[in-house]
């Protein structure tokens, strides 16, 4: 076969010309995924590469009133480590066994962090010692996927004494990752868990920052850093509060291992919170890098519930402390005033229907004015009131005196007290008939359906210190909130405050807790408790004609409310004593 | 007649360029943060190959046409031999460690005896075309040529390597076209093949019969002929899920994944999945020689073997892509050009069908790191990290410059124009 030039010209100038549309063709893609779609591959890549390992941000600090600190952060260290699978992550961990003991349980959480965000170091160790570091690092060769990395510590340098306060911080869990608050949080990372920690996490939580580290296919860091710039961790701002911490520390120095119950303390003016306690407290350090199972546990079932916030969320009848409450009913609806006498004179107790009701003075009081009946807190006296007044005047005027609703104190952990609205909630409680008029009796002296958290008290007293405006509790500063509880007669407001002066004097029921100086206003309480010894309560106010501190200590099987009046005192003394002598900005700064 | 050694230099400098730009994207595959010393190393050993490949080169020019035209069934029956021991004592190694390409003997690998094939596949088929009077006219002529590649054909698919057989596939259609078959023979010469691919859908399938049938009609081969394509098409339509059915796995995985690489990017799309996000994220000016991070970081599979294109489309860019094809385009039409100029009808046709045979490898592997092709596991000439089929490019390389050595005229009486 010869083939002919001319034709082989014809067939080269028909190879030539389909090989270049193959290989245009074949060009054409590379132009389309190195130019067009080039912005996509290019991320793909970058997501191969690089696995991102959060910065945290240091918690802003929160500080007292006068910049004393309540929550800092000091170094710590964290251990976590980066894997492309959670076998080899498995596998790498019993390794990383010989040299920093985890045991088999520790092993399936880290598993079950890395599950959750495969795509970041999974946290092996939330507080790591600086020697379990060192170990760590000399060891690094052999775990090249370990993120050992610096990561602020909370402390709380008062532990104990400002527990009720600030709460703490823990590992965010699972559920609370599925969340709308916490959408943007990522397993592994520290979120307030109670009190202020928890109020402000949005605001003292601070941005946390990133950094890149370059892995290969096999999930191996190749690079720790530079592989593309770092984004800074930025600081959470510093929260500032209202608390007094010397008055804080002073409150918790009050209460002796033996005694159980909580202490609040509000500016009346401004409705800052000076101190809040409960007793006994918890150490807040203990939770910080995970508290172990048995402290919690400890701590969970101890009798006298450390973690029970008895200052925000306990609810007590408010017993004696409540007479104020009746009387400025009765006042209020004019059937009263503060020299009228009962029917009955005091002789013990009063009979009502085919039952006594007593007093807790069993001699009895005699004949009294209302004025005298709170300082010696009378209970024959406001049987009477109460039956005068009846349960359609009293409910709502409990109601409209917010004995049903909580202060709305910016600390997650307050309970709303309880207050009967109306006569129905009697007909649900014990059926339609299945209860009598006695209801108002118990009522009239702070019993019965009446239970009421020690913040709520402190709150309303707040009312009888401003002229019958009640001020919002807060601990960090917000702008002043009054809200008009009653409206009485100056006339009727220094008769009240006078009685109540009466109560912390030789008079009255609590004139062992009377102070030097100054003139403390205020209303003991004994609470019956039907799961055993009585609660002793104080409510009260100093000074009585320019009231500076409210007070409310509630101790639990206190007995008398004088054990509680005498802390009490004490806390308005060392306040007062110390605005004398070292003036602070009352405002709260 | 006395001539230069050398004739055809651009010829000989495109395929050094070619190869000096794949031993720098050799050397480039070696440099990972994975330490692999194989890969590393093997630059090294491919200029090791190129020096032999030079020496074969130069004896190969030395070998007048004549000399090959005489060789080419020699070369062929050793082809055939060294094949056939190759499946009696052959391993696997690389990405088809599953097959068996490689001549082992003492537990020594000597070589892929399937490169040299090509080329003797190729001289062999040119010495039967270049036997005929005419062009081949009907199916019956094309038997003998067709067995010439049926033999190794099958020799190679028992390997299995998929790859080569479609290059053998390519050279034989390539060649023929060379020969001046009309393009309808080579479509019915095909059309089982046809029949198999679209038998993936019977609507297609079915369209494609009865064109089939009417170009049957217009054609008018013999009577046997028309019914022996009728029923191969039947056959192949019908048999076409059978073979589906006994492909291997990752036969099968492969074809899926090259209609949808998402379907399993884990596992069998992976290698086509991480090479597009290599090319793509090299952009117009590439990630810089040695720089590429999917290569680096191992992400890209069989980087210095069969995606070493990828390695060029991710540290060189679009426009090193670019360069790399400019310099294929050059080296087919300086071939084709030699094949036009050939004296005689065997050189011309050895010289089509080198250039046959490497546009099939190109065309498929570099389509294949771009999903455009199926994976099939082939190298891509003068890149691909192996020292068989470089030796196998540069004799291929020497022939074709001693038959532009023996062609007509001189360059500028017989411009392609």
């Amino acid at each position: 076969m010869s083939l002919h030039p001319n034709d082989l010209r014809r067939r080269g100038r028909s190879a030539a010309i389909l090989g270049g549309i193959a290989l245009g063709v074949l060009l054409a893609a590379f132009f389309r995924a190195q130019v067009l779609e080039h912005a996509e591959f290019a991320l793909q890549s970058d997501d191969n590469r690089l696995n991102e390992v959060p910065l945290p941000a240091p918690r802003g600090m929160i500080l007292d009133r006068n910049g004393q600190v309540i929550a800092e952060n000091i170094p710590g260290y964290t251990v976590s480590m980066l894997s492309p699978r959670s076998d080899s992550l498995r596998a790498a961990l019993t390794r990383l066994s010989s040299v920093l003991p985890l045991s088999d349980s520790a092993i399936e959480v880290v598993v079950r962090r890395f599950r959750a965000a495969p795509a970041r170091p999974a946290l092996i160790l939330q507080d790591a010692s600086f020697e379990q570091v060192s170990m760590l690092e000399e060891e690094r060769s052999r775990f090249p996927n370990l993120v050992i990395q610096d990561t602020p510590k909370r402390r709380y340098p008062d532990g104990q004494a400002v527990a009720s306060i600030v709460g703490y911080t823990g590992e965010i869990n699972e559920a609370e990752l599925a969340t709308e608050t916490y959408k943007d949080y990522r397993p592994g990372q520290q979120i307030g868990r109670a009190g202020l920690e928890r109020e402000y996490e949005s605001v003292i939580h601070g941005r946390d920052g990133s950094k890149f580290v370059e892995v290969d296919a096999r999930g191996r860091v190749v690079r720790q850093a530079g592989a593309r710039p770092d984004r800074l961790a930025e600081a959470g701002p510093e929260l500032r509060t209202s608390i007094d911490l010397d008055l804080q520390r002073f409150t918790a120095s009050l209460f002796d291992s033996t005694m159980q119950g909580g202490a609040v303390a509000i500016d009346p003016k401004t409705g800052a919170v000076l101190a809040l306690h409960s007793a006994p407290a918890f150490d807040p350090n203990d939770f910080i890098g995970g508290i172990s199972t048995t402290k919690y546990k400890a701590l969970q079932q101890d009798p006298r519930k450390p973690l029970y916030n008895k200052a925000l969320q306990g609810r007590y009848p408010p017993a004696s402390t409540f007479k104020l409450a009746t009387a400025i009913i009765a006042l209020e609806a004019g059937i009263v005033t503060l020299d009228t006498r009962m029917d009955q004179p005091c002789r013990g107790s009063y009979q009502f229907g085919n039952r006594p009701f007593r007093c807790w003075e069993r001699g009895g009081h005699g004949s009294l004015t209302l004025a005298q009946a709170i300082e010696k807190s009378c209970d024959v006296y406001f049987y009477q009131l109460g039956l005068r007044l009846g349960l359609d005047r009293m409910l709502p005027a409990g109601v409209a005196m917010a004995f049903d609703q909580s202060t709305g104190l910016d600390v997650p952990e307050e309970n709303r007290p309880i207050w009967p609205e109306a006569t129905s909630y009697f007909d649900k409680q014990y059926g339609k008939g299945g209860w009598t008029n006695a209801v108002t009796l118990n009522l009239a002296i702070g019993q019965g359906e009446n239970t009421q958290t020690v913040i709520n008290m402190a709150r309303f007293y707040t009312a009888l210190a401003n002229g019958g405006e009640a001020v919002r509790p807060h601990i960090v500063n917000r702008p002043t909130e009054k809200t008009r509880l009653f409206t009485l007669s100056p006339e009727q407001m220094a008769g009240l405050r006078e009685a109540l002066a009466g109560v912390v004097s030789t008079r009255g029921t609590a004139a062992s807790a009377a102070l030097k100086g100054i003139t403390v206003a205020g209303k003991t309480g004994t609470g019956q408790n039907p799961h055993g010894k009585d609660h002793g309560w104080f409510v009260g106010f100093a000074p009585k004609d320019d009231p500076q501190i409210v007070v409310a200590v509630l101790i639990e099987f206190g007995q008398h409310g004088y054990v509680a009046a005498r802390i009490a005192t004490k806390m308005m003394e060392r306040y007062l004593k110390a605005v004398i002598i070292q003036p602070v900005n009352v405002t709260g700064g | 007649m006395i001539r230069k050694a050398i004739a055809d230099y651009p010829l000989a400098m495109i395929a050094l360029l070619l190869t000096a730009f794949g031993i720098a994207t050799v050397y480039s595959a070696g440099q990972t943060d994975v330490p692999n010393a194989a890969v590393q190393a093997a630059w090294g050993r491919q200029l090791l190959w190129l020096a032999m490949g030079l020496v074969a080169f130069m004896v190969t020019t030395r070998l007048s046409v004549r000399f090959l035209e005489w060789a080419a069934l020699p070369a062929y029956l050793l082809a055939l031999v060294l094949l056939v021991m190759t499946l009696l004592f052959g391993s696997g190694a690389g990405t088809a460690k599953s097959m068996s390409g490689w001549l082992t003997i003492g537990g020594h690998r000597l070589g892929q005896p399937s490169e040299l094939a090509k080329i003797a596949v190729a001289m062999m088929l040119a010495k039967v075309l270049a036997s005929y009077r005419v062009a081949p006219r009907s199916l019956v002529d094309l038997i003998k040529p067709g067995i010439v590649v049926l033999i190794p054909w099958l020799l190679v698919m028992k390997q299995p390597d998929l790859g080569t057989g479609l290059v053998f596939v390519g050279l034989f259609f390539a060649m023929l076209f060379w020969a001046g078959v009309s393009g309808t023979l080579l479509l019915l010469a095909a059309s089982p093949v046809i029949s198999l691919v679209l038998a993936g859908s019977t609507g297609v399938w079915a369209a494609w019969f009865i064109l089939l049938l009417v170009v049957l009609w217009y054609y008018k081969p013999f009577v046997v002929e028309g019914v022996a394509l009728i029923v191969a098409n039947l056959i192949m339509g019908v048999a076409a899920p059978l073979i589906w059915n006994n492909l291997k796995e990752h036969q099968r995985d492969r074809l899926l994944v090259f209609l949808d690489p998402m379907r399993d990017p884990k596992a069998s799309g992976y290698q086509v999945l991480q090479s597009r996000i290599a090319i793509g994220s090299g952009g117009w000016t590439g990630k810089g020689f040695t720089h590429g991070s999917q290569k680096r970081l191992a992400f890209l599979p069989e980087q210095h073997t069969d995606f070493i294109f990828a390695v060029v489309g991710e540290e060189l860019g679009f426009l090193g892509v670019a360069a790399a094809l400019m310099l294929f385009l050059f080296l087919f039409l300086r071939v084709i050009r030699v094949a036009t100029r050939a004296t005689d009808s065997f050189s011309s046709l050895v010289a089509f069908g080198i250039a046959g045979s490497w546009f099939v490898h190109v065309i498929i592997n570099v389509g294949m790191t771009i999903n455009l092709m199926p994976i099939t596991g082939i190298p891509l000439p003068f890149f691909s990290y192996g020292g068989s089929f470089l030796l196998a490019c540069w004799i291929a390389v020497g022939m074709l410059v001693r038959i532009s050595a023996e062609g007509r005229g001189r360059p500028e009486e017989l411009a392609l124009a």
